[in-house]
């Protein structure tokens, strides 16, 4: 699917195609993505929100277009919501920076899951360190879904906020995180949902989730690097100290006393990366063009002939069989190390991620030191799967 | 598959899946975890030193052909030497696996298979830890060695 518009997946190394078989870590970037990006500072460049001339208007117009795009891409109920840092890790960062500086106090406790990338721990963890709290975690079954029992287990009276993937992205398993938003609700917590791997996937409607934040990054939904999003609800964001300071966040400044922008102004401390956020809008619209749910179905069209097929594969144990999932397989081969199968794979051109996959805690709940992962993106397509499955067997031929 | 090949010789291969000198040593004098955060692989070196003199070296662990073949390949090459003989030859085998450059090569006997690592420069970590692993107790560093620092 819309594999030309690509332009890095048309090298070749050897006369052999690239397979790219990890978009989970970053995905590739459409042409209009690049145009964008480069259009921008060959036309547009200028500081925002600051000048009075025309150039640094139409980048203050293109940056905030984007926030506005987003707002409607997640139906978002206002613009202010949305809040431009570098990445999905610095927004949950700054939630835990801010929000949880003045919410979260000795002996409270924080729920994340065992599935979390360490983006969706350590903060937390830092958190807790420095303020005494504590976290729980969810547990998660063999097939690598959440264990909603146990989790409606662990609130307690201390119970301040809980933190979870939308998405694995080891396992692929897309967590039912309606349901575990309301149930947090119910126990006055707050919920933050790491969109990271979600959003490039699903179609996402925040205001029908319920979440209190929902984080993701621009580089794995085919738009540049430097780029995260935090969405937070109005109320919570108003109440939340600034994250950074610096230029743009704020409304006065003395040496005696300073006041602070509203939202989103009061979290975007700094010059950020406008080239970076005016080129998400195209690759946003690049996305709205095709339509999120063609791009689910083609990905689980994937998903379905991959896993049927790696399954057959001899001595392949998959990880993560959860019902529903997104286009990640993860496995291990019996007798050769993932880091191996990582290296053969990638003599024939096929980009796989072997590793821990940041997330040590899940590694351990299914006693491997690390796995191979494949994951899709929109351009990934059958002749994909059949190069991986020949590159499993000459993986087996060089170790027999 | 050639260079490939040349990554994976039998004699890695061979020591990858039946690493020698594998286990524990009751009556080590040095104990030493190493760890590489980038892949999870993670090992321990034990050796018992007698006079300065490395009279012998065990590891445990899990980890990729690589890693295991180099740790395996290593404990055969360095029992009963001397801490001056080890930092020879760990600076060869450092210079032949980061560069490939065959000069110092003969030094490393066995040990020679790895210089195909030279030409996968993210697998030179998984080549070193053992090694970096045992530096460390030779230079008697405390705490976990990591592949990162
Ligand atoms: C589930 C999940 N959360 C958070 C992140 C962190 O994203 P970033 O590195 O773009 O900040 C990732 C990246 O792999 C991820 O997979």
């Amino acid at each position: 699917m819309n594999k030309h518009d690509f332009p890095i997946l048309q090298q070749t190394k050897n006369g052999k195609p690239l397979v790219y078989l990890d978009s989970s870590a970053t995905s590739q970037k459409p042409q209009v993505v690049i145009d964008a990006l480069r259009h921008y500072y060959e036309h547009t460049n200028a500081n925002i929100h600051r000048g009075v001339y025309e150039l640094s208007e139409r980048a203050t117009k293109l940056y905030e277009n984007t926030r506005e795009n987003i707002k409607n891409f997640i139906n978002a109920k206002k613009s202010s919501e949305i809040i431009f840092v570098r990445g999905a890790t610095e927004a949950i960062n700054l939630v835990a920076d801010t929000y949880g500086r003045i919410n979260i106090k000795e002996n409270d406790e924080i729920i994340i899951s065992t599935m979390e990338h360490h983006s969706n721990i350590v903060p937390w963890k830092l958190l807790c360190e420095k303020v005494g709290a504590k976290l729980r975690v969810i547990s998660i079954s063999d097939s690598g879904e959440m264990d909603l029992d146990q989790y409606q287990k662990l609130f307690s009276a201390h119970t301040k906020l809980v933190a979870i993937a939308h998405a694995s992205n080891v396992l692929g398993t897309i967590n039912p995180i309606k349901t575990m938003i309301k149930i947090a609700h119910e126990h006055n917590a707050k919920i933050l949902i790491d969109g990271a791997q979600a959003f490039p996937h699903l179609s996402i409607d925040v205001q029908d989730l319920d979440c209190d934040f929902y984080v993701f990054s621009a580089h794995k939904a085919y738009g540049p690097t430097g780029v995260g999003v935090l969405y937070g609800k109005e109320e919570l964001l108003e109440k939340m100290p600034p994250y950074q300071g610096g230029g743009s966040m704020i409304e006065t400044v003395s040496f005696e006393k300073i006041t602070y922008a509203k939202s989103p102004a009061k979290f975007e401390a700094g010059t950020p990366d406008i080239g970076g956020v005016i080129a998400f809008n195209a690759a946003l619209n690049y996305l709205k063009n095709i339509g999120m749910q063609n791009i689910m179905q083609h990905e689980q069209d994937l998903l379905k002939d991959a896993t049927q097929k790696l399954s057959e594969f001899p001595e392949l144990k998959l990880i993560g069989t959860a019902k529903e999932k997104l286009g990640v397989i993860s496995f291990v081969l019996k007798d050769i190390h993932p880091h191996d199968v990582g290296t053969i794979l990638a003599h024939d051109n096929i980009a796989v991620r072997a590793g821990h996959h940041c997330a040590m805690p899940l590694m351990q709940r299914f006693n491997v030191p690390a796995m191979v992962r494949v994951s899709f993106g929109l351009y990934n397509d059958k002749t994909d799967i059949d190069a991986l499955l020949v590159g499993l067997h000459n993986t087996q031929r060089l170790f027999a | 598959m050639n260079d490939l090949r040349e990554l994976y010789q039998e004699t890695i291969i061979d020591h990858g899946r039946h690493p020698r000198n594998f286990g524990e040593l009751c009556d080590a004098t040095h104990h030493q975890e190493g760890f590489n955060p980038l892949c999870g692989d993670k090992l321990t070196l034990h050796l018992r030193e007698k006079n300065d003199i490395v009279e012998q070296l065990m590891f445990e662990g899990s980890g990729c052909a690589i890693s295991m073949a180099s740790a395996s390949l290593m404990t055969e090459k360095l029992k009963g030497k001397t801490k001056n003989e080890i930092q020879e030859i760990f600076s060869a085998f450092h210079e032949v696996v980061t560069t490939g450059d065959q000069k110092n090569i003969e030094k490393l006997g066995k040990l020679a298979v790895l210089i195909g690592v030279a030409e996968f420069p993210a697998r030179v970590k998984c080549a070193t830890l053992a090694w970096h692993t045992l530096m460390a107790i030779i230079a008697e560093k405390a705490g976990i060695v990591s592949t990162e620092n």
